[in-house]
């Protein structure tokens, strides 16, 4: 279990305008300002749960994440992770927990993947025949064979990632704090990586906190979302009745069979994409039932879809066009 | 961070088969790398040529041969590098990893230099004792008890030293960037360990202070034992001074990496 109450997190930044003037200013005299990263957050996460951890660039996601695994020390606030105060690090503790940054590596950068294996495997303390039954299901799943032997400095970035994971979980943590794990992967790899946290989650009753740049990744795994903006946190709950509170239109796509005038398709709903014929309304929820019919009917629309309106437009109307929803800097 | 002591020595053959693994992970520089750490021979050579032309305050050129050539062993086998580490890994984010794992960073990095050390010394080493042997064995000790204390004392200075290195390294937390102090580190070590000369030269005010400092429990102390400096009635000021020095830095590097966690800033996404 993840408990997170009124949990803050301040860090003091040196702002420096650009300029060698300024830069030799900051010498003797620096001007300070006080960034509240994470301001007031709570939260609790049963376990097993699967949650979405979202919000624009600089909202609090990392930082929060960090406190969780133990990395920072709170500024204020109370936080509890699988009974345990993290920033003590108790070595109980960093054995119940794991932590994937898509940015950071926890792989030995010279030496093959196999020696941070080891290195895990020893400094958590795993019995060799559990290091070596779980180091084989993960080499299958994820299909690491290759990869064992190979120096990290020549992994390509998905196969980097895998390593990464494989070497996050070899200790079987049943919390994961799971930052970007699918960043700069190509689709297939991404969808292979949620497959394999969703079965990891279902396998072991783990608890998943993940932020992710992909929506797809959140959309797929996790039930609940928890978005913060500004170290705030501005919705808690189901992923669907985020959606629906704040876009309750749904989204209509269809291809035109013949030639549709656009008052008509005014009438049906409004236009959001006209891509050839393949067309996409925005359609009134009440409203869906008698434009479907009239365009399976009348108009003879083929290969239709009604889908709830896409995450990242619903996180775009919340964040404004000023910020893209993903991961921080 | 606390780690169960058995968990940390269970670790320890991993922690140093995997130091060595990375000491050799790159040839080039592996080699180039042995070679350095050298400047004792090049003190040698100068203060031979000093001594050669008339002894230089009772020191004669085979006594220069043999402290410098003794000053090389014990710094290559009590030099770190840890600092540098250190403050490359907050710098650039790794130390977060590195945190996660439930081993002190202070045993990883120690392993890790462990690891490193019968290679760092693996031409030197063999080379000075040969040097040794063949033409300063006269002004080495043959006092079975200084001699049996020259490994206990090398221990000590290494540790001194790395605790050290490891608080320069702690300092990157306050500081991000510490590099500057451990370059004023260096300078100090280079005068007041007899790194440059022997204490016994420094003039005497200088050498009162060097005393008391650590500086010259982490090169000088074993090296005046190899080169029969003491009597026994001093030995136990001078391995008591290692001793607390060694106790002092270690409790010192500890409190400021304690004090240095709870500001880390953890930098990068």
């Amino acid at each position: 279990m993840i408990r997170a109450v009124e949990l803050t997190k301040h860090f003091k930044v040196h702002r420096r305008p650009p300029g060698f003037a300024s830069a030799v200013r900051s010498l003797v005299r620096r001007r300070y300002e006080v960034v509240k990263a994470v301001d007031g957050v709570s939260f609790t996460i049963r376990r097993g749960e699967r949650v979405g951890f979202l919000g624009p660039n600089g909202a609090g996601k990392t930082t929060t994440l960090k406190v969780l695994s133990g990395l920072l020390h709170p500024t204020s606030g109370e936080v509890a992770v699988e009974d345990f105060v993290p920033f003590r690090r108790q070595a109980s503790f960093l054995g119940k927990i794991t932590l994937v940054m898509g940015q950071k590596s926890q792989l030995i950068w010279d030496l093959p993947p196999s020696e941070t294996y080891a290195l895990n495997r020893a400094v958590f303390d795993v019995p060799a025949a559990q290091f070596d039954k779980t180091l084989a299901e993960l080499t299958e799943l994820l299909e690491l064979a290759p990869l064992l032997d190979k120096p990290t400095r020549q992994l390509s970035l998905g196969e980097r990632m895998k390593c990464e994971l494989a070497a996050a979980l070899l200790h079987q943590p049943t919390t994961l704090f799971l930052d970007e794990p699918t960043i700069g992967l190509d689709v297939a790899m991404q969808v292979a990586i949620r497959d394999f946290v969703r079965s990891y989650n279902q396998r072991h009753e783990a608890t998943v906190l993940l932020t992710s740049h992909y929506m797809d990744d959140v959309v797929a795994l996790c039930p609940r979302i928890i978005v913060i903006d500004q170290g705030k946190l501005i919705h808690d709950g189901d992923l669907r009745q985020l959606i629906k509170a704040r876009d309750p239109d749904k989204r209509v796509s269809f291809t035109a069979t013949q030639p549709i005038a656009a008052d008509d398709l005014a009438r049906l709903g409004a236009l959001l994409v006209r891509d050839g014929q393949r067309i996409t309304l925005r359609v009134a929820e009440r409203d869906v039932a008698g434009v479907v019919a009239r365009l399976l009917g009348e108009l003879k629309a083929a290969d239709l879809a009604i889908e709830d309106p896409p995450l990242e437009d619903v996180l775009r109307a919340m964040f404004g066009a000023r910020r893209k929803p993903d991961g921080e800097p | 961070m606390r780690s169960t002591p058995a968990r940390t020595l269970r670790a320890l053959p991993t922690l140093l088969r995997i130091g060595v693994a990375e000491t050799v992970a790159y040839r080039a520089e592996f080699l180039v790398w042995i070679l350095t750490t050298t400047q004792p021979l090049i003190m040698l050579g100068l203060w031979t040529n000093v001594a050669g032309l008339a002894a230089f305050r009772d020191w004669s050129s085979p006594d220069f041969v043999a402290y410098f050539l003794a000053c090389l062993i014990v710094r290559q086998l009590t030099g770190n590098w840890v600092a540098w580490q250190m403050s490359e890994d907050v710098r650039s984010g790794a130390m977060a990893m590195k945190l996660l794992r439930p081993v002190h960073p202070f045993f990883v990095y120690a392993a890790g230099h462990a690891a490193a050390l019968p290679f760092r010394s693996i031409i030197a080493v063999p080379v000075a004792l040969i040097l040794l042997a063949s033409s300063g064995v006269h002004a080495l000790t043959s006092d079975p008890l200084l001699l049996a204390l020259v490994l206990p004392s090398i221990a000590l200075a290494w540790l001194i030293t790395f605790s050290i290195m490891f608080a320069i390294g702690a300092l990157a937390f306050f500081l991000t960037q510490t590099m500057a102090i451990a370059n004023l580190y260096f300078a100090l070590y280079s005068l007041l360990s007899g790194y440059l000369m022997p204490l016994k030269l420094l003039p005497a005010p200088i050498a009162a202070v060097a005393a008391w400092l650590p500086f010259r429990y982490m090169l000088s102390a074993p090296v005046e034992l190899l080169t029969g400096k003491h009597s026994h009635a001093e030995l136990p000021l001078l391995l008591g001074m290692q001793a607390a020095w060694a106790a002092v830095g270690l409790a010192g590097a500890l409190a400021l990496w304690h004090a240095g966690i709870r500001r880390f800033e953890s930098v990068g996404g």
